[in-house]
């Protein structure tokens, strides 16, 4: 696998994709624990929740993470920019803590540990898989491409 | 079981689409190069006219309204950090089947530190 370095500026979308995602997830927190219980029997009241303030803000900043994340793919492999948002599992145990005063375990607090030890471990790899040919490209393309040589 | 059960469901849908969107942009190419020539309107055309992107953002909107309803009845500390690690985890896989990315031994160890540190937070 080639080294594939990447540039400052996209260093700054993968920490966009880390701190819009769990902040995104706490306003929705927020949001959903303020509203009454919803029940698989109701599904329309998931759809009422989407114009709460709350959950409004969280879907404006997930998708600051989707615009970010969408670009970050068109040049990393995707294993590589999920652990993009290891980070994130911090920032959400802080929140989850200091903002929603939801008591975090000494258990939960090595599990995060872990999770980003890991995920910084496998960030230090390449970002980019280099593939000789396209294969996923020709093999969802709708018409085959033609090359001018004839098969024998 | 019923948190393991909704976590398990944002995962799926979540893994589903990731890997289809993964698919998509790599198809498209590199959106910076794209903006580069065609502007921010032919970058955003590029992503809007691939069909596959299109089905990707299905499951993620599925994923999305799982997450909502885990989150109405449990804990963010345990529905975000659990869903996200555990998808990471499936990722790998599916990354590895579908898009033939190269997940070497770090990524798997990576992934078997990730799948103790769910447990733990799971605990």
């Amino acid at each position: 696998m080639a080294q594939h370095r990447l540039l400052p500026r996209q260093y700054l979308i993968l920490g966009l994709v880390a701190v819009c995602a769990p902040l995104g997830d706490s306003c929705l927190s927020r949001g959903m624990t303020a509203m009454p219980s919803i029940s698989l029997a109701h599904p329309a009241g998931l759809i009422a929740a989407v114009f709460t303030p709350w959950i409004a803000a969280g879907i404006a900043l997930l998708i600051g993470f989707f615009a970010s994340y969408l670009t970050a793919l068109s040049w990393a492999d995707l294993t590589f920019v999920l652990p993009a948002t290891a980070i994130g599992n911090v920032i959400v145990e802080l929140l989850s803590k200091f903002w929603l005063h939801e008591t975090i375990s000494l258990e939960r607090w090595a599990g995060v540990v872990l999770i980003t030890l890991g995920v910084s471990f496998v960030a230090q790899g390449p970002a980019l898989t280099q593939h000789p040919v396209p294969q996923l490209e020709e093999s969802l393309s709708e018409e085959p491409v033609s090359t001018g040589v004839q098969p024998r | 079981m019923f948190a393991a059960a909704t976590i398990a469901a944002v995962v799926l849908a979540s893994t589903t689409g990731e890997v289809l969107t993964a698919a998509a942009m790599k198809s498209i190419g590199d959106l910076d190069i794209i903006r580069a020539k065609s502007g921010m309107k032919g970058a955003i055309r590029a992503v809007l006219t691939s069909p596959l992107f299109f089905i990707g953002v299905f499951f993620l909107a599925v994923a999305f309204f799982s997450l909502l309803f885990a989150l109405n009845h449990l804990n963010l500390s345990l529905v975000a950090p659990a869903s996200a690690s555990l998808t990471l985890v499936t990722n790998a896989v599916a990354g590895k089947i579908f898009l033939k990315e190269n997940v070497d031994r770090r990524r798997w160890a990576a992934a078997v530190l990730v799948c103790v540190g769910v447990y733990l937070l799971a605990h």
